[in-house]
């Protein structure tokens, strides 16, 4: 087996150590994302996108060239950087808020116009940088900020299931799945598969990563870890939902 | 037809404003447009949909003006020439990419075509995005704004936003209207390089060569800070070097203002007007004279202020509710000349109504 380095070398080391809180999951998916340019090679080829949200942290987290933009605005930086030069492969990091609520017009048409961009989006249940309110994903009877008695469905609906509707829009080349920071070699391969899919340029490639959020959830580590192993996955399905090139497991 | 220019030498021709934008974009070696669909503008994309793909240019229609803002900002990351256009409720929206643009010194061009507003209101013509356009978004106006008045200066100006955006790297603006847009005139196009105009070149902000970290630094772009002071470090700046290079980009325009006891000032196609009228009544021996913002931002007020030095009264004349009256008020600051006014919202204005007024003001000054 070969043995990885401990930090990326598409990281940037003097911006380490990173800026997350103690537990989170944002840094795991960024190790994830590290590990699979490095394998691709590609780190003078891509541009990181990072929307308004604890993504935004992410700004200088790599030594590849990267855009910090707006809330639920990443997604069509990217696009105008890969229609203007579509020989740089892009990620659009973002949050669950980001995504699924104020920019979710751009997730929708990204994905049925089939732009050939990976977008990589941070479910952690709530909005976090804004200090732990509701988000489209979190699950019923969750308690946030703006949901203090719990998400009531009948007051304020369902979380929002992406994958599953990217998978339903998206076309015959698009790469679509849901991992974890709980299993993260799975994760990792998934983001590989989301960039190779993108440089092949078969299609859309959308990875959404159930994340942890120790800070808001108010959970200690053995508590984060038993949310994001056993409780999401009973919402938030794992696996591979579209796999132009193949599948993984 | 890849390579080939899209205009060899210059040629005559009579247009609709639109097309001459999307001429102008290809004359300047734009390489990309973005567009999301709103009246008065939709000709732009149509013409540069049609014509691009003959030059190797592309296009992308967006889900909606924030998307086409956004991803004009990505084109222009990657170092070519890219630009959008909207007006009314679009350049609503458009502000919130365009604040992006102007946080981060990236070198947008927007064209806007002015339509009716507040809200939907008409499709036709007016000149109330002034205070949108020149002032929009959550910051301090570091953009420069053209208010064009003709067919040959939609086409002059295009060029020259590109210019000005990748020279100074501050959000260049057309401000159009729908007039301009949709009636026909003639006027010269060109190649830049025929009128001996050196179109700067766009560099990369992202996706430069060599491996970041190793061959050369990476690029962190970023709007968002933790600390105040970091803020203001970035903003001062921005805004000290938007003072100093004010000077070179201002543009106006003035006629007979050291004989006029009357000075008339508008921008835009309502400028138009104002100097037939005023032209007119000169030679029909009145004292009056114009005063002509070419940039709203920044604005020549220091001009202005001297134009108006021996005037007896000033009028402004706008399709709009006192939006270019406001810059000239705050430009005038401290000077006790009267300040009359001619608004007509959304309206279009002749040069009768001009004349009509400014004999009335002058009349009025005898009496
Ligand atoms: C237009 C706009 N509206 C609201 C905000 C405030 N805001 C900043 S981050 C955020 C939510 C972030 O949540 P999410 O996208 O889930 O990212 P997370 O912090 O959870 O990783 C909001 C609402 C903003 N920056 N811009
Ligand atoms: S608030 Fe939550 S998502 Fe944000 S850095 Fe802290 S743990 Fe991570
Ligand atoms: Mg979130």
């Amino acid at each position: 087996m070969e043995i990885l380095p401990k930090m990326p070398k598409s990281w940037n080391p003097a911006s380490k150590p990173h800026k997350f809180c103690p537990g989170c999951g944002h840094g795991l998916v960024l190790k994830a994302l590290g590990q699979a340019i490095d394998e691709l090679g590609i780190q003078d080829r891509l541009v990181f996108g990072c929307d308004i949200g604890c993504s935004l942290l992410a700004w200088d987290f790599f030594n590849v060239d990267t855009v910090q933009t707006h809330h639920g605005r990443t997604t069509p930086v990217m696009v105008g950087i890969k229609r203007a030069r579509p020989e740089l492969v892009t990620v659009a990091y973002m949050g669950d808020g980001g995504g699924y609520a104020i920019g979710s017009q751009h997730l929708v048409n990204a994905a049925t116009r089939n732009d050939i961009i990976t977008c990589i989006l941070v479910n952690n249940t709530n909005y976090a940088m804004t200090g732990g309110q509701m988000a489209p994903t979190t699950i019923p009877g969750q308690k946030t900020e703006t949901t203090p008695y719990g998400r009531d469905v009948a007051e304020a609906g369902y979380p929002m299931l992406g994958p599953e509707m990217v998978a339903t829009i998206s076309h015959e080349g698009a790469y679509v799945a849901r991992g974890s920071v709980a299993k993260f070699r799975q994760l990792k391969g998934y983001l590989k598969k989301a960039l190779e899919n993108q440089m092949a340029g078969r299609g859309f490639s959308f990875i959404e990563a159930l994340s942890t959020c120790p800070t808001n959830w108010r959970t200690n580590a053995e508590q984060t870890w038993a949310f994001v192993e056993e409780t999401m996955p009973k919402y938030f399905p794992l696996g591979e939902l579209k796999f132009p090139g193949g599948k993984e497991e | 037809m890849n390579g080939e220019k899209p205009i060899e030498g210059e040629r005559k021709v009579f247009m609709t404003g639109n097309e001459v934008v999307a001429w102008g974009a290809l004359a300047a070696g734009a390489e990309i447009m973005y567009g999301y669909p709103i009246t008065p503008q939709n000709e732009i994309m149509h013409y540069w949909a049609r014509l691009g793909p003959k030059f190797g240019k592309r296009f992308l229609q967006t889900e909606d003006e924030l998307s086409a803002g956004f991803t004009t900002i990505g084109g222009v990351l990657t170092g070519k020439r890219a630009f959008t256009a909207t007006a009314g409720p679009g350049n609503v929206l458009m502000q919130e990419p365009l604040s992006m643009a102007e946080a981060m010194r990236i070198p947008t061009v927007v064209v806007i075509q002015q339509r009716g507003g507040p809200s939907t209101a008409t499709v036709i013509y007016s000149q109330q995005e002034v205070t949108l356009t020149c002032f929009g978004g959550n910051g301090e106006g570091l953009r420069v704004v053209y208010a064009t008045a003709s067919h040959q200066e939609l086409f002059d100006y295009t060029i020259k936003a590109f210019n000005t955006a990748w020279r100074y790297r501050f959000p260049a603006f057309i401000l159009g209207d729908g007039y301009q847009a949709k009636m026909r005139e003639s006027l010269v196009i060109y190649d830049p390089a025929a009128r001996g105009i050196e179109m700067i070149s766009p560099e990369p902000l992202v996706g430069k060569t060599g491996v970041p970290g190793t061959d050369r630094e990476a690029a962190h772009l970023r709007n968002a800070f933790s600390v105040e002071e970091e803020l203001l470090h970035a903003l001062g700046d921005d805004i000290e070097e938007y003072e100093r290079v004010a000077p070179e980009i201002i543009e106006y325009d003035a006629f007979n203002t050291t004989e006029a006891d009357l000075l008339v000032v508008a921008h835009g196609v309502v400028f138009r007007s104002v100097a037939m009228a005023v032209r007119e009544l000169v030679n029909q021996g009145e004292r009056v004279g114009y005063f002509r913002p070419i940039t709203l931002r920044p604005f020549p007020g220091t001009q202005l202020r001297e134009a108006a030095q021996g005037a007896e009264q000033l009028l402004v004349v706008e399709s709009a509710y006192g939006q270019l009256n406001k810059l000239v008020l705050e430009n005038l600051y401290g000077s006790n000349v009267p300040v009359r006014t001619l608004f007509r919202p959304g309206v279009g204005i002749t040069p009768e109504e001009v004349n009509e007024e400014c004999r009335a003001l002058l009349a009025g000054k005898e009496a």
